[in-house]
C-alpha cells in the first residue's frame, strides 16, 4: 500500500470551502482523509512529511501551456515542460495544439498521451485544434478529437477570423459538451503589431497592437455564445475593455469566461522601454522601498508576447476582474523559445515567455500579498475553476479524489535563476526578480513528482 | 568633456549638453571641410563597417564620406549582398564583423531597436543610421546644427514638422533633439499619420496646416512614404497635396523669415511645391553639406575624441 501523510499544514481546499490546519492522508493515489482522522488512519509504514507552516491545496492546474511536442522539441519537450510544471507546483497542465504537426487529429492526441505516459512528471491533458492545421478555414475533426480525449479545443496562437466558422465550431462542440477556448485577436485591426499600441509603441517606433484588437473578438465571442448557447472561454485576457465586456455579459447570464496570466497583471508596456522606465513609472508599487531592482534593456524580446503587455490601466482592470470574479482562472501561457530565436531584432522575435516556474509566486505577490484576494480565492483560480471549465475530476481534496496535491510556502522569498530552471528554455523576463511564494512539494496521484529539499521535509 | 558615450543609439537618452557637444564639434569639422585638404587623421587605423540592412543612398554616402575624411578604413555591407538573406541572424553577422576587428558598426535597419540590440552583443561602437520608425539620430543632429547655424539659436524657436510622422524616425529624433534644446515643436499631417499620442513626447499636434505653419520659424517637411503606407492611411496623394502640401499660397501666410527643411529624398509637387524646394528659403542642400560635419563629429566623439578644441588644434 502506498501511503503518504502530510502533517501540520494549512489545508486550503476551495472546492470544499476548507481553510484550516489539518493533516492529509493519501492512500493508493487517492485522498483518504483530511483532518483529525488522517493521522489515526495512516498505516505504520506511511511516509510522513511535516508541512507545518506550509499551504496544502489541491494540485494546481495550468490550462494554458505550450509543451512543444511534437515537432518543436528544441524549445521544450513533454519531459522538460512537465518537470517545469512540477517545480512550479502544477500537477496538471493542458497543452496547446500549435505543435508540428498541429493537434488537429486523433493520431497526434494519441501520440501525446502515449509519450506523456512515459515521460511526463505531471498529468498532461490535451487541447485540440478548432480548425484543420489551425488555419482557420475548415473545422478540424472535433468529434474524433473528443473521442481521442481532448479536454477542449482552441486554435491558440491563432484566432478563428471567420465568424461563421467560429459559430459552427461552437455549435458543433456543444454537441460533445467540449469547451471552446479562443485566443482573441482581430487580424485586420492588429496587422503586424508587436507591442501594445500607446505611448511606448510610439516612442520606440514599434508597430502597435491595439487593445481593441482583443476586445473586438471578445465581443464577437460573447455574441456568438448568446447566439449558440455554447460556452466560450477567452484566453489570456490583457485589455481593460475585454474585462468590462465579459463582466457585463456574465451579469446577463451569457456563458463566457476568461483567464489571466501573471505577466499581464504584473508588467506593463513601459517595460519594453527598459527597466529604468518601468521602475520609474508603472513598476513603482511592486517593490516599495526596495533599491536594488532587476535590470533589463530596451527592446528586450523576453517582453514580447501575444497579447502584449498593456498599459497600467489595463493591468489594473485585469486585477479588478480577478478580484470581482469576472476572471475565474489563472494560467501561464508558458511559451518556451530557444535563446537563438529570441536573440534577434524585436520585430523578428517569436511571441511568448515561459511561466510555469514563476506564475504561482507572481500570482501570490500581486493577489495575495498585495491583499487583493484571499488565499482560498487565489487557489480556486488554479484548481476548482479550471477543473470545472474542463470537466476534470480534479482540483479538490475531497475524500476519494485523485491525490494531486500541491504544498507551497506563500512567504518564501527566492530568486528565479537560469541554473534552477527545469524548462528547456530561458525566455522569461523574471530572472533575477525577488519573488515571494514557492511550491515545495508537488504530488501527482499520490506520488511525489517533485519536492524541494527532501531531507528537510522528511520526518 | 561632456561626451562619454560608447555608442550613438538615439537622441532620447542624450542630454542637451551632449547634443550641444556634437553641434560644437561639428562646427569645427565644418571648417575643416571648407579647407583645400579636407581630411584629418582622427580615425586613422580604425575600421568602420557600414552595415546597411535596409537600403539607403544618401545616409550611407554621407557616412562613407565622413569616415573617409576622418581617414578610417571602411567596409560597406548591404543586405542584398549579405548572408542575412541566407538566414544568418543579425547577431551572427555582427559578431563576424567584429571578429574582423571592426571598431565601429554604423547600422541602418528596418527593425526598431536593432542598434540597441547590437550594442548589447558587441564590443564595437555602434552608430544608429536609422532604425525602423524609431530614431535617426544623426539626421536630427544635422537638422539641429543647420537650424542653429541659420537662426543662431534653438531655444524659443517654433519648429513645425509636417507630413508622415507615424512612420518617421526623423520626426521622433527631431522632436527629442529640438525639445531638449528648448524649441516648441508642432507636428502636423493627416490624423492617421499623426496620432495625438505624440504629444506625450513634449510637442503639440494639430491637423490645421495653416495654423501649424503660421508662426513657424522652421518648417520641416517629411517625405510621404507612399511605398510604406497601406492604402488605409489616406485616400490619395492628390488629397494629401491639397490638404497638407506646402504650396506658394500657404507659404505666403508664414513668417517672412521662416525657413524650409526636408531630410530628402524630396517628392516634388507632393509635400513641397517644386519652386519652394529650390528657393532661397530652402535649407535642403545645406542639410546635406552639414550632414558630413555632424557625422564626422559623432564618429570622432564616440571614438573618444575630446571636442572642438582638439580639431582646431589639429
Amino acid at each position: 500500500m502506498n501511503a503518504l501523510l502530510l502533517t501540520g499544514g494549512r489545508v486550503v481546499d476551495p472546492a470544499n470551502r476548507l481553510d484550516a490546519r489539518a493533516d492529509l492522508l493519501i492512500l493508493d493515489g487517492k485522498i483518504a482523509a483530511v483532518g483529525e482522522a488522517a493521522a489515526g488512519r495512516a498505516p505504520a509504514e506511511a511516509e510522513r512529511l511535516d508541512v507545518s507552516g506550509k499551504v496544502v491545496c489541491p494540485g494546481l492546474i495550468d490550462l494554458h501551456v505550450h509543451l512543444r511536442e511534437p515537432g518543436q522539441t528544441p524549445k521544450e519537450t513533454l519531459a522538460t515542460g512537465t518537470a517545469a510544471a512540477a517545480r512550479g507546483g502544477f500537477t496538471s497542465v493542458v497543452c496547446m495544439p500549435n505543435t508540428t504537426p498541429t493537434i488537429d487529429n486523433a493520431g497526434t492526441v494519441a501520440l501525446i498521451h502515449e509519450r506523456a505516459a512515459q515521460h511526463s512528471a505531471v498529468n498532461v491533458f490535451v487541447a485540440g485544434a478548432i480548425t484543420k492545421g489551425i488555419a482557420g478555414e475548415e473545422l478540424a475533426s472535433i468529434g474524433s478529437l473528443k473521442r481521442a480525449g481532448v479536454v477542449a479545443i482552441t486554435d491558440d496562437g491563432h484566432c478563428v477570423q471567420n465568424n461563421e466558422l467560429m459559430r459552427r465550431a461552437l455549435e458543433y462542440a456543444k454537441m460533445f459538451d467540449l469547451p471552446v477556448m479562443d485566443h482573441c485577436q482581430d487580424y485586420s485591426l492588429v496587422t503586424t503589431g508587436v507591442m501594445h499600441e500607446g505611448y511606448w509603441s510610439t516612442a520606440l517606433g514599434l508597430q502597435g497592437w491595439p487593445a481593441a484588437g482583443e476586445e473586438m473578438i471578445v465581443a464577437r465571442n460573447i455574441l456568438l455564445a448568446e447566439l449558440t448557447g455554447a460556452h466560450v472561454h477567452c484566453q489570456h485576457l490583457s485589455a481593460a475593455g475585454s474585462v468590462a465586456l465579459i463582466r457585463e455579459a456574465r451579469k446577463r447570464g451569457v456563458r463566457v469566461s476568461g483567464e489571466a496570466c501573471p505577466h499581464h497583471f504584473t508588467l506593463t508596456d513601459a517595460a519594453v522601454a527598459g527597466s529604468e522606465e518601468f521602475w520609474k513609472r508603472d513598476g513603482k508599487q511592486l517593490y516599495p522601498g526596495q533599491e536594488l531592482l532587476p535590470a533589463w534593456p530596451a527592446y528586450d524580446t523576453n517582453l514580447k508576447m501575444n497579447p502584449p503587455l498593456r498599459s497600467a490601466r489595463d493591468r489594473e482592470a485585469i486585477l479588478e476582474g480577478l478580484v470581482d470574479g469576472t476572471i475565474e482562472i489563472l494560467c501561464s501561457d508558458h511559451a518556451p523559445h530557444c535563446d537563438f530565436e529570441k536573440e534577434v531584432e524585436f520585430d523578428y522575435a517569436p511571441f511568448g515567455i515561459t511561466g510555469l516556474e514563476t506564475e504561482l509566486a507572481l500570482s501570490l505577490m500581486q493577489l495575495h500579498h498585495a491583499k487583493r484576494l484571499s488565499l482560498s480565492d487565489l487557489v480556486a483560480k488554479y484548481t476548482v475553476a479550471p477543473a470545472r471549465l474542463l470537466r476534470l475530476a480534479k482540483g479538490t481534496l475531497s475524500v476519494g479524489a485523485d491525490a494531486d496535491v500541491t504544498v507551497f510556502d506563500p512567504n518564501r522569498e527566492w530568486v528565479f535563476t537560469r541554473e534552477a530552471t527545469a524548462s528547456k528554455s530561458f525566455n522569461s523576463p523574471f530572472y533575477g526578480w525577488p519573488l515571494k511564494g514557492k511550491a515545495v512539494a508537488t504530488i501527482v496521484g499520490g506520488r511525489i513528482a517533485w519536492v524541494e529539499q527532501m531531507e528537510a521535509l522528511a520526518v | 568633456m561632456t561626451w562619454q558615450r560608447q555608442h550613438l543609439l538615439d537622441i532620447e537618452s542624450l542630454t542637451a549638453e551632449e547634443i550641444l557637444a556634437v553641434l560644437d564639434t561639428a562646427k569645427a569639422f565644418k571648417a575643416v571641410g571648407e579647407r583645400a585638404i579636407k581630411k584629418v587623421p582622427a580615425l586613422r587605423g580604425r575600421t568602420v563597417v557600414n552595415l546597411f540592412v535596409e537600403p539607403s543612398t544618401r545616409t550611407r554616402i554621407s557616412f562613407e564620406l565622413s569616415e573617409q575624411r576622418l581617414s578610417a578604413d571602411i567596409i560597406n555591407f548591404t543586405a542584398e549582398a549579405s548572408s542575412l538573406k541566407k538566414g544568418e541572424t543579425l547577431k551572427d553577422t555582427a559578431k563576424n564583423l567584429e571578429a574582423l576587428n571592426a571598431d565601429f558598426i554604423v547600422i541602418r535597419h528596418s527593425a526598431a531597436g536593432a542598434p540597441h540590440f547590437l550594442a548589447r552583443v558587441l564590443n564595437a561602437h555602434v552608430i544608429n543610421a536609422g532604425d525602423g520608425a524609431h530614431e535617426h539620430p544623426t539626421q536630427a543632429l544635422l537638422d539641429t546644427f543647420t537650424i542653429r547655424e541659420r537662426k543662431g539659436r534653438i531655444e524659443g524657436l517654433n519648429v513645425t514638422i509636417l507630413g508622415d510622422i507615424l512612420y518617421s524616425r526623423v520626426a521622433r529624433s527631431d522632436v527629442w533633439a529640438l525639445t531638449k534644446l528648448g524649441a516648441r515643436v508642432t507636428l502636423c499631417g493627416p490624423s492617421t499619420l499623426v496620432p495625438k499620442t505624440f504629444e506625450q513626447m513634449g510637442c503639440r499636434v494639430t491637423y490645421d496646416v495653416e495654423e501649424a505653419i503660421r508662426d513657424a520659424d522652421i518648417i520641416n517637411l517629411l517625405r510621404i512614404q507612399h511605398e510604406r503606407q497601406r492604402k488605409t492611411m489616406f485616400p490619395s496623394i492628390n488629397e494629401y497635396v491639397s490638404l497638407f502640401g506646402l504650396n506658394k499660397a500657404r507659404l505666403a501666410k508664414t513668417k517672412p523669415d521662416a525657413l524650409i527643411m526636408h531630410p530628402g529624398p524630396v517628392n516634388r509637387g507632393v509635400e513641397i511645391d517644386s519652386e519652394i524646394a529650390d528657393s532661397n528659403r530652402s535649407l535642403i542642400l545645406e542639410q546635406v553639406t552639414n550632414g558630413i560635419a555632424v557625422r564626422m563629429a559623432v564618429l570622432f566623439l564616440v571614438n573618444g575624441g575630446k571636442g572642438p578644441q582638439e580639431i582646431a588644434a589639429g
